[in-house]
């Protein structure tokens, strides 16, 4: 209870320090290029195998029912609409959670955080703002590329059973594929980075009891991380029913 | 003999600081003067207050009552801008060096300078960064990360760092904490040095008595969140007072 007090107050002070200037645009794209493009190969080789392996499973499946030809529309909705925002937050909470929890908190026990504040830098701008700002933007781009990569690996799985041209598998995926199942997808990815970066700012930035603490602070960022990418992915369904 | 080269214009002057966490009172109107050019080693038990006290100083923990003074402004006082302007003048050596793992030794250096906004060209930049690592004797670093240094060196960069702004107080925690013996006496030594070389007053963090014997020009004792005595380390080592007694023993 005491930490949901602490975690709305800091979320709170994320908006106010974060809309004030001074901005940390150096930090931030420096942040950018370690959070997003520093992830991209993970992501892209996890991606790539959930679409190979997703439509080497469902293969025998469509094949008894005799709906194969359905497989790439169906791999196609089921990774741009859940699959690939959801992994792909995950496997980010994951890397870039624990790094970020890790990283403040072994700042914040070898008074680094203080140092920065000597320095005259507000170190809740410098570390917290650029990193939450950096995860809540890289993540939809690194979900695209997730997304793609994944469809490349699910159309290399069903030509493993079959012949079928590139065009024409991405043919039958956009058939069946509206702009309302893209959107929300892509929407809600916006928050999975956002709770990434904030909670992993918030274990790290209030870690204590020396390097134990920077453990537990990069474990429970990931944990409370994944956890909250769930609920927000429930909330975000829901409302994407409604609409 | 000790040269005694400090002044009597107070360069900080704390009066009545009281700080408690919880129920713990860890000041309890605590009063000290720093005197310009002198070396003032705060002497107390681990867990005393005495790194609660320079954070006091320096605006990093806000205390309770009382009123702190550092070069004729009251820091409790001070706007976010004003606290920035006063560290400036006032360099703080962290316990545990503090230098940003991720940034190199340069990188380090160049932050403060960065930070307070001192137009400098980047020669100029150069210049500072160069002359800092030379008055801690490790030019060759510049380019190394923390990691790759011994413990003894990441304090001289802690150090060198402190010094870029050309502050005219110094504060040191617990400056000779996790040295071995020999490498403490050479910290020391270029406390001493830094002192000489750049007239700067300042105030020495510490329980290892080693430090206060060899840097000390004055000693005041942090007890029961008070100042209970102070003196040259010399006077305080005869008292047969049963508080201070076993600190010189």
């Amino acid at each position: 209870m005491r930490d949901t007090g602490e975690m709305s107050r800091f979320i709170g002070r994320f908006f106010v320090e974060g809309l004030r200037p001074r901005y940390e645009v150096a930090e931030f794209i420096h942040q950018c290029f370690v959070i997003g493009y520093k992830s991209l190969p993970l992501i892209g080789l996890t991606a790539f195998i959930i679409g190979l392996v997703l439509t080497m499973q469902l293969h025998p499946t469509m094949v008894y029912y005799g709906i194969e030809a359905q497989i790439p529309a169906m791999v196609g909705i089921a990774i741009i609409r859940e699959i690939g925002p959801i992994l792909t937050a995950l496997i980010f909470a994951g890397k870039i959670g624990s790094s970020i929890g890790a990283e403040l908190g072994s700042m914040k026990v070898t008074e680094q955080i203080d140092a920065m504040e000597v320095s005259s830098t507000n170190p809740f701008k410098y570390l917290v703002v650029t990193r939450t700002f950096a995860a809540m933007l890289t993540l939809p781009f690194l979900v695209i590329i997730a997304d793609a990569i994944s469809l490349y690996g699910s159309f290399l799985g069903v030509n493993i059973y079959e012949n079928l041209s590139f065009h024409l598998f991405y043919e039958k995926i956009l058939d069946y594929l509206f702009f309302m199942d893209i959107l929300p997808a892509f929407i809600k990815t916006f928050f999975f980075g956002f709770a990434v970066g904030i909670i992993g700012c918030f274990k790290g930035y209030y870690s204590n009891k020396g390097t134990e603490g920077v453990g537990r602070s990069a474990n429970s960022a990931v944990v409370v991380s994944s956890v909250a990418i769930f609920i927000l992915d429930l909330i975000a369904v829901q409302i994407t029913d409604l609409l | 003999m000790k040269k005694q080269t400090a002044s009597a214009v107070a360069v900080i002057r704390i009066r009545d600081l009281c700080k408690s966490f919880g129920t713990n009172k860890v000041l309890d109107h605590f009063n000290l003067e720093l005197h310009q050019g002198e070396s003032l080693v705060v002497l107390g038990r681990s867990g005393s207050g005495k790194s609660v006290l320079i954070k006091c100083i320096i605006g990093l923990i806000e205390p309770d009552q009382g009123s702190i003074e550092v070069l004729g402004q009251n820091v409790l006082n001070l706007d976010h801008a004003g606290l920035d302007k006063m560290r400036t003048q006032v360099g703080f050596l962290f316990q545990s060096n503090a230098l940003y793992d991720s940034m190199t030794v340069r990188e380090n250096l160049e932050f403060p300078l960065r930070r307070h906004s001192i137009n400098l060209s980047q020669e100029e930049v150069n210049k500072l960064v160069m002359e800092a690592l030379e008055s801690v004797g490790l030019e060759h670093t510049v380019d190394l990360m923390p990691a790759e240094l011994s413990g003894g060196m990441r304090k001289r960069i802690a150090l060198a760092r402190t010094l870029i702004l050309k502050p005219a107080i110094i504060l040191y925690d617990e400056p000779t904490t996790g040295l071995d013996a020999i490498t403490s006496l050479e910290i020391i030594a270029l406390m001493k040095s830094i002192n000489e070389r750049y007239h700067t007053s300042s105030i020495i963090i510490t329980h290892d008595m080693k430090c206060v014997k060899l840097a000390a020009d004055r000693v005041a004792m942090l007890i029961d969140g008070k100042c209970y005595a102070e003196g040259t380390y010399d006077t305080l080592r005869q008292s047969t007072d049963e508080k201070i007694h076993p600190f010189f023993q």
